[in-house]
């Protein structure tokens, strides 16, 4: 299992390999990939959330996915990622990262 | 904690959290922030990482999607440069009777080019116009393109390959892959019966160029008629198999309620509960006018946009300004083959001063029809329910 620095290292040095390697087969502009300028909420767990979900995508699913998420919908959500997806999150953590998420990006409305 | 060292690394590639607060992504309303990739000119961004970014509605408006402008999807941020040289397209499995190593130009030259047009459509478009929210990419009306693709036949390929008489499904995976070993590649199948469809391509052209890095260079599966969750790309492999292929992306994703909606069942990946998602629905696009429209009174003022289906054609796109109690016949203009999309324009009347609300809706040769209501499912597709567009007679 890799070492958690060298996951995050991994995962944005992909995409980015990917995008900063157009330039060399000339079907693109140059320029510097795109910025990842997502900054979540303040709130305990936080930077939990920050470093285990970068690892395989950026957080633009967070705020986007609120308006349909509640506590049990991010529950799922988080299950789905450890358990299909394979992100090696412990207990411990998926329990901090369930509570920022339900306190800070649940905005499905209740009838 | 997320250490300086941690930081340090991610800017090192080339990423950094920025100081400032993304727009919370962006609804209907508001369409979010663009975003440029690589190629692309500025798309609506609805994740950097991996890449789903959507094409704004005015790009939307020529016969045939500009490729600088053609949505990007993509479900796994491992995405490599691949070198047309030394690509190589597998053709395998237990169902194979001859598998075969096929470089491009041998793809190119020993099979006969086809140039088909057809609309490629996410199965999740407009996803993020669902009532209530469901969670998934929240797609607006641009996860779609029509493009003039060119390739060979899948059919001729696997027949090169010979077709056991058992075969059931072709299974269809691309070079792209996870981050984490864990997480499943993207890899999908479909039936026998779609993949020798004449009109399945392995496609390396898209609008006579090239196909760009983010639509699947150098080669990808064109599925017209069905949602673009099958149009793999960068494929590198194809394999007929006897058996239901039982990966995650067709077992546990990509899936509707049994029997909700009409199309053509994948039946040996049905089960009582869920079944795939198979072929597009008809639907419908306003171009013009755009929403809050002031046309003044008496000035010449047209509806158009585009109407396109599973392929069976559109026979009729209808609009109305009286709330859906009667409805006018668009006028459909050129037909660019029955994949694609077909422009539809209606002179509207200006007289009256006040809002105006249109509705349209196209039928197609089928006999299916845009519904008024949505149907819902929990993973938020085939929202093909009847457009509206309301602006204002000042």
């Amino acid at each position: 299992m890799l070492r958690r620095a060298a996951l995050i290292a991994a995962a944005v040095g992909a995409t980015a390999a990917s995008l900063a390697g157009v330039a060399e087969t000339g079907v693109a502009a140059r320029g510097s990939p795109p910025q990842e300028v997502i900054q979540l909420r303040d709130g305990a767990g936080r930077e939990l959330i920050v470093s285990r979900c970068i690892v395989c995508h950026s957080l633009e699913y967070i705020p986007s996915n609120a308006p349909a998420m509640d506590r049990g919908g991010w529950q799922k959500t988080i299950q789905k990622m450890r358990g299909r997806f394979g992100a090696p999150i412990s207990d411990e953590e998926a329990a901090q990262i369930l509570d920022y998420l339900a306190a800070n990006y649940s905005g499905k409305s209740q009838t | 904690m997320l250490t300086r060292r941690d930081l340090l690394l991610a800017a090192a590639c080339g990423w950094a959290a920025g100081p400032t607060l993304a727009a919370e992504a962006g609804t209907a309303d508001d369409p979010g922030p663009f975003g440029v990739l690589p190629g692309k000119r500025p798309l609506l961004q609805r994740a950097l990482r991996p890449p789903n970014f959507e094409t704004p509605l005015g790009d939307l408006i020529a016969p045939f999607t500009p490729n600088d402008v053609f949505f990007v999807r993509y479900h796994l941020a491992v995405i490599p440069w691949v070198d047309p040289a030394a690509w190589r397209l597998e053709v395998a499995g237990a169902s194979a009777q001859r598998p075969l190593r096929l470089s491009l130009s041998e793809l190119r030259h020993g099979f006969e080019q086809v140039h088909l047009a057809a609309v490629n459509q996410c199965s999740g478009n407009r996803r993020g116009l669902f009532s209530p929210r469901v969670p998934g990419v929240q797609w607006g009306n641009g996860a779609m393109g029509n493009a003039l693709w060119t390739g060979v036949r899948l059919r001729d390929v696997l027949r090169r390959a010979g077709v056991a008489g058992d075969a059931l499904e072709v299974v269809v995976r691309g070079a792209d892959s996870a981050v984490l070993p864990g997480t499943p590649d993207f890899v999908k199948s479909l039936p026998i019966d779609r993949a020798l469809d004449d009109s399945t391509l392995i496609a390396f052209e898209m609008n006579g160029r090239a196909l760009p890095h983010w639509n699947g260079s150098p080669a990808r599966l064109v599925v017209p008629g069905w949602t673009g969750t099958y149009w793999m790309k960068h494929l590198t492999q194809v394999r007929i198999e006897p058996r239901p292929f039982d990966g995650f992306w067709m077992k546990a994703a990509y899936r509707l309620p049994t029997g909700a909606f009409q199309g053509a069942r994948f039946v040996s990946q049905e089960t009582p509960e869920t079944t795939p998602i198979t072929e597009i629905l008809v639907n419908s696009l306003i171009t013009q006018p755009l929403p809050g429209t002031r046309i003044r009174r008496g000035a010449h003022a047209e509806l158009a946009g585009k109407a396109w289906d599973n392929g069976a054609g559109i026979a009729a796109v209808e609009a109305s300004v009286d709330g859906r109690n009667s409805w006018r016949e668009a006028a459909l203009g050129r037909d660019l083959g029955r994949f694609a999309w077909r422009e539809f324009r209606l002179p509207l009347d200006t007289r009256s001063l006040g809002p105006l609300e249109i509705a349209v809706r196209a039928r197609s040769r089928g006999g299916a029809q845009q519904p008024d209501k949505l149907t819902f499912n929990p993973s938020g597709y085939h929202d093909n329910i009847v457009q509206t567009v309301a602006v204002e007679i000042v």
